[in-house]
């Protein structure tokens, strides 16, 4: 029998982090066959104006009359996407600067962490507004900030466990065998800190989506693309909570919350397995990082 | 200790004089400048020439950064695109509402935030903890302004308090009222707003104190103060809290400058008109110049608040001056 490595068996192994990939699992699904799934257009109008749920539509209707069920499926397409997307471009970018600061070390890495450090202090969210106001709206230009105002705390981790990885025995003597840096890179290192990339990456979705719902909230969003962001803006627009509706205002957040929800779940308890020192709790302070709004940018 | 306080004051002043030349660079080199961007209906290309000139757009680059500086260091940020009045004007009325609900809404979670970290991290592993660390996990993940959507459709109407604006407008229509109903007033508008801001921030805070207590109570000395036979209470309260304090100390700080920047969302639901109120509308008008200054004021308080924490480490942890 193959032996199940410690991340995948600490993430199968509690009830919160299965939880967790169970609400993710749906979620994905909703997002991949969601055209299949709604039951009605999301330009199509089939109710009045903030109608209560009812047998036909089970979420009631928006401000525009449309089925807010189908709205909420579309939602989780566009929500995931600029989740993982920004995720991982924020990953390509921290995971790079921090290979090369790590590895690399002297003046590159004085360099690239003095760079970081800027980034790291400067307020992210007036810097969103103002690039988001500035190049326009669309889900790429989102995807393209989220990625820019996150790298730096995945490039400070993988900095610090790059440079740890690298003063191991089996580097050296690779380095000593006469491996190329490019080789020492990518067969030695990178494998080795892949695991805790792939962690941050799922907590940094969450921050992503969260981060979406807000941009988006502040009339910066791609005005055509449904996300739940636009739908909790949609539900304060069309004066939902005047009007009592709850079933246009509450749907939208709270599947925000519960996909960020199974998402820190499932990559803390990767974080967990990775870091043996995380779970004895009383070792080391876990990341949590502030939400976009009003972060602390880099926990640790 | 007097070179580190150098160290940390030389970086602050760096990072400022790089957030004021970044506020420059994004608002005039990126394609599509400040003016191109002024959405209204009498911005015809001669009144778009005139604005030009008027902020001086139409100078080289160099000569506007000589003057853009210039205009920080006198203190002039400018004036609003829309309204023509001073920026810094503005900016400051804005601040005044502000402050007052920020620092309720902070010290309320900070405070809710310490108890519930402090008894969750002592109590680890039963319901109690379990409860307590769910509910903050539950408010961490909630999106800001849908929790405050929340607050307006069921919190609001049961506890009859105002969801909107900064006070109320017939207050002094019957006769001048007295400065104790006024006030009075003032705090029951900013109730709501801060309620949401506490919640958001209690989430984050507990989480992070708990981690941090979880730190400390796995220490020797906690081990050893056990051993002498001190109380739990004490053990706790002294021995812990306030060895965990530094990274709590390090979060708050950081986020404090932060908090500012995140009432975007719920001062705009709430119409409560401050700094966040006034960004969304100037997003929403295109005012770059209001952008730029909110931006600014934002970037320092940040660095300021970075800078007091740096300066209260070595007060709380010598260790970190050696380092």
């Amino acid at each position: 029998m193959k032996r199940r490595g410690p991340v995948l068996q600490a993430v199968l192994g509690e009830w919160q982090s299965r939880i967790g990939l169970a609400i993710l699992f749906v979620t994905l699904i909703a997002a991949v066959f969601g055209q299949l799934l709604e039951p009605y257009g999301i330009d199509q109008q089939v109710g009045g104006t903030l109608d209560p749920p009812s047998s036909a539509h089970w979420l009631g209707t928006d401000g525009g009359g449309v089925d807010l069920v189908t709205l909420l499926i579309a939602g989780a397409r566009v929500s995931l996407i600029v989740g993982f997307a920004g995720a991982a471009v924020a990953m390509v970018i921290g995971g790079l600067v921090g290979v090369l600061s790590g590895f690399f070390g002297g003046k590159t890495d004085a360099a690239l962490m003095r760079v970081t450090d800027y980034f790291l202090v400067l307020p992210d969210v007036p810097l969103l507004i103002i690039v988001a106001a500035i190049w326009g709206r669309s889900l790429q230009n989102i995807v393209l900030i989220i990625g820019l105002i996150y790298w730096t705390s995945t490039a400070r981790l993988i900095r610090a466990q790059v440079k740890s990885v690298r003063e191991r025995v089996y580097v050296r003597r690779a380095q000593a065998l006469g491996a190329s840096n490019t080789r020492l890179i990518f067969r030695h290192i990178v494998p080795q800190i892949a695991p805790l990339l792939i962690a941050n990456t799922v907590l940094m979705v969450a921050q992503a989506i969260f981060l979406e719902t807000f941009i988006t909230f502040l009339g910066l969003g791609d005005p055509s693309a449904i996300s739940w962001g636009k739908l909790i803006e949609n539900s304060f627009k069309d004066d939902a909570v005047l009007n009592g509706a709850w079933w246009a205002v509450v749907p939208p957040g709270l599947a925000v919350t519960i996909v960020i929800l199974a998402c820190t779940l499932v990559g803390q308890s990767m974080e967990d397995a990775l870091n043996p020192r995380l779970r004895v709790g009383h070792l080391s302070v876990r990341r949590f990082r502030v939400r976009p709004a009003l972060r602390e940018r880099d926990g640790a | 200790m007097g070179r580190y306080a150098a160290k940390r004051i030389g970086f602050a002043l760096i990072t400022v004089l790089v957030a004021i030349t970044l506020n420059f660079v994004l608002f005039r080199a990126l394609p599509g400048d400040a003016v191109s961007a002024l959405r209204c209906k009498a911005c015809t290309a001669a009144f778009r020439a005139a604005q030009r000139h008027d902020l001086g757009l139409d100078r080289p680059l160099v000569t506007q950064y000589g003057l853009y500086l210039k205009g920080i260091a006198s203190g002039d940020l400018g004036s609003s695109l829309r309204t023509e009045a001073p920026v810094r004007g503005a900016i400051w009325e804005a601040i005044k509402n502000t402050v007052p609900m920020v620092t309720l809404g902070t010290v309320f979670s900070i405070v809710f935030g310490i108890i519930a970290g402090v008894i969750s991290a002592w109590r680890r592993g039963t319901f109690v903890d379990k409860i307590t660390q769910q509910t903050a996990l539950a408010f961490y993940s909630m999106p800001t302004q849908w929790l405050a959507l929340l607050i307006v459709l069921f919190v609001a109407g049961a506890v009859g308090l105002p969801t909107s604006g900064l006070a109320d407008p017939s207050i002094d229509i019957l006769g001048d009222a007295s400065t104790w109903s006024i006030l009075v007033d003032r705090f029951q508008h900013m109730v709501l707003p801060s309620l949401t801001l506490g919640l958001v921030l209690y989430g984050d805070y507990s989480l992070i104190v708990r981690s941090a207590m979880l730190e400390t109570l796995g220490e020797d000395y906690v081990l050893t103060a056990r051993a002498k036979g001190l109380s739990s209470w004490r053990i706790v309260w002294r021995h812990g809290l306030r060895n965990a304090l530094l990274p709590i100390v390090t979060l708050v700080a950081l986020s404090l400058g932060f908090v500012i920047g995140g009432t975007y969302t719920i001062e705009f639901i709430f119409s409560y008109p401050g700094i966040g109120y006034a960004t969304v509308e100037a997003i929403d008008q295109r005012d770059y110049p209001i952008l730029q200054g909110i931006f600014l004021l934002v970037t320092f308080s940040v660095i300021g608040f970075n800078l007091i924490a740096d300066l209260l480490y070595p007060k709380l942890d010598p260790r970190v001056v050696s380092s």
